[in-house]
């Protein structure tokens, strides 16, 4: 009997140690595969260089990561304040009659695969976005840094109103109550008031925003453009770090394939230190 | 209340009417965009959706999107029987075993946080280096699998170890009184209360399983037919898409798929929304 019991309990330990053993197989696997690639090319020739050509052996990924930063930046601008603002309609003005169906309306924007999304894009937001820059004499495809930022953009709103929006449910009431006794209007009330008491609520929703911004492929690489050069304007195609793994890998082979996985040992760092961010956010939240 | 009299407060507010203006149309923006989505893809996929599409092989007259709707359903059931066991076990030993503060503990925590941060092309390529290659499987349903199990293993070990923390200490102290010991009291009490909650952590599993596409391309491979073993390639519904919409030659069929998608995700969030109702109901 105890014999069963102690097994179980071994058992049980051992599989709650799978999540460590899948971080540590995935750190050891990408860096055994990336780095040695890294040093190879150089460090500085990989991370700064400005020409990605793997028919001429190079291999830079600077037109990658500032892709990756603005595409991020762009989805940034459209999702944070829609988003931000949408939570506070869910936390504070919503009438109860429609908040059920709205709250599985956000949770559905969750779900929708990403595919389904760089699809919509790519049908609706393309055509679009060719029209207007040809109409402002930009010219471009369509498929642009612009198509993309609103892709992602829409795609952080459900992270970032789910986060936001507890967070504002967590402040507790008298805050706000308190603020209407003094005679501040509902609004003032909320924004500045309420809001700020929610703030590192709010950034631990908006870094998660990020963070899925930074990591997303499959929509990106539909309506992006993926022209691996400098951006030069918002409605020209652009290349990200994600989508330059998606579109090479499968005929890659020798230094390209491992300059490839050295793509993702950089992308990976970046998640890892939004991941370190978040989880600071958090501790201070809980003092 | 009339309008009239909901404004009234503002006449002398600009600023904060402005904000009630920025908030309410926010909202209106973001359901807006969701419900155009949905319509969208709906409406430009019902009419594309013939019986051809569920022939069960795939040919390129056919363009069928049965094979990787079985796909789907297989690669679904191979990742849960994978990480259901251990998320579940993980939990238990977190919830009902560990103290607080114990070192392994916290460790197991950052990585589980750590892993649901991971991009799922991250989990792709880790999944081809070391499933595909490393272990020599190839692009199978196996290393696609593996790759996903570890990918929502965070997310069940999250929701079950939420499920279990919510069990009541009585019920513990219950069954421990009238003599169990601590592992039947886990499986006889505390894990059939948590069942519901753990139902809906499968869930929302589920849908991120169907969803994914960055994790698979490189692992499961792009076969369109139905493989006759796990360890052979085969493309899933939304790999399926990808490819379609890729390629640009089927873009009827596309929208189809993109149909099956979309309710499918419908009812894996319909199924979750009722098995939560259930839990808040206890």
């Amino acid at each position: 009997m105890k014999y069963r019991e102690e097994g179980a309990r071994w058992l049980f330990a051992i599989a709650a140690c799978t999540s460590i053993a899948a971080v540590v197989l995935i750190c050891i696997f990408l860096f055994a595969n990336g780095i040695p690639a890294i040093k190879e090319i150089g460090i500085p020739e990989f991370l700064s260089g400005k020409v990605w050509g793997p028919g001429n052996d190079k291999y830079g990924i600077f037109p990658m990561i500032i892709g990756s930063l603005c595409v991020t930046a762009g989805a940034m601008v459209f999702g944070i304040p829609i988003g931000i603002f949408t939570a506070v309609f869910m936390a504070r003005y919503c009438p109860k009659k429609i908040y059920g169906p709205l709250k599985r309306g956000v949770d559905l924007l969750a779900g929708i695969p990403s595919v389904v999304y760089g699809f919509f894009g790519l049908m609706v937001l393309v055509p679009r976005i060719r029209e207007l820059g040809r109409s402002l004499g930009y010219g471009g495809s369509g498929s642009s840094i612009l198509t993309a930022s609103l892709l992602l953009g829409m795609m952080i709103l459900p992270t970032i109103i789910g986060v936001t929006e507890s967070a504002l449910r967590a402040v507790p009431e008298q805050y706000y109550e308190g603020a209407l006794a003094m005679g501040a209007t509902r609004e003032r009330s909320i924004f500045l008031v309420v809001l700020p008491a929610a703030r590192s609520g709010v950034i631990t929703g908006v870094v998660l925003g990020i963070g899925r911004a930074i990591g997303e492929t499959m929509a990106v690489i539909m309506v992006a453009g993926n022209q691996a050069r400098m951006p030069n304007g918002i409605f020209k195609g652009i290349r990200t770090l994600t989508t330059n793994i998606v579109l090479e890998m499968g005929y890659a082979a020798g230094l390209h394939r491992e300059a490839l996985i050295a793509t993702a040992v950089v992308l990976f760092v970046l998640i890892l230190a939004l991941n370190a961010a978040v989880a600071l956010l958090k501790r201070r939240e809980k003092r | 209340m009339n309008l009239k009299q909901k404004l009234r407060p503002y006449k002398k507010r600009p600023g904060s009417f402005l904000m009630l203006v920025l908030v309410v149309g926010s909202a209106v923006i973001t359901f807006a965009v969701l419900s155009f989505l949905v319509i969208y893809i709906l409406v430009k996929g019902i009419s594309n959706i013939t019986p051809e599409l569920f022939s069960f092989t795939y040919s390129s007259e056919n363009v069928s999107l049965m094979p990787a709707l079985i796909n789907t359903v297989s690669m679904t059931f191979l990742s849960l029987l994978i990480a259901i066991p251990l998320g579940i076990g993980a939990a238990i030993f977190l919830a009902e075993y560990a103290r607080r503060g114990n070192r392994l503990v916290s460790l197991i925590a950052l990585t589980t946080e750590t892993l649901s941060g991971i991009p799922s092309i991250i989990y792709g390529l880790f999944g081809m280096i070391f499933f595909v290659t490393t272990c020599g499987w190839g692009y199978s349903l196996l290393a696609g699998a593996c790759t996903l199990a570890i990918m929502i293993l965070p997310l069940i070990i999250r929701t079950t170890e939420e499920a279990l923390k919510s069990v009541p200490d009585t019920y513990r102290e219950g069954s421990f009184g009238l003599g169990a010991g601590k592992l039947r009291t886990i499986f006889r009490i505390v894990l059939p209360s948590a069942v519901p909650g753990i139902l809906a952590g499968v869930i929302l599993a589920v849908g991120r399983i169907v969803g994914e596409t960055a994790a698979l391309i490189y692992t499961a491979g792009t076969v369109a037919q139905i493989p006759d073993s796990v360890m052979k390639s085969g493309r899933t519904l939304a790999v399926h898409m990808y490819n379609l919409a890729n390629e640009g030659l089927y873009m009827g069929e596309a929208y189809a798929t993109a149909v099956i998608l979309l309710l499918l995700v419908l009812g894996i969030n319909t199924l979750s929304g009722a098995v939560a109702k259930r839990v808040m109901k206890g």
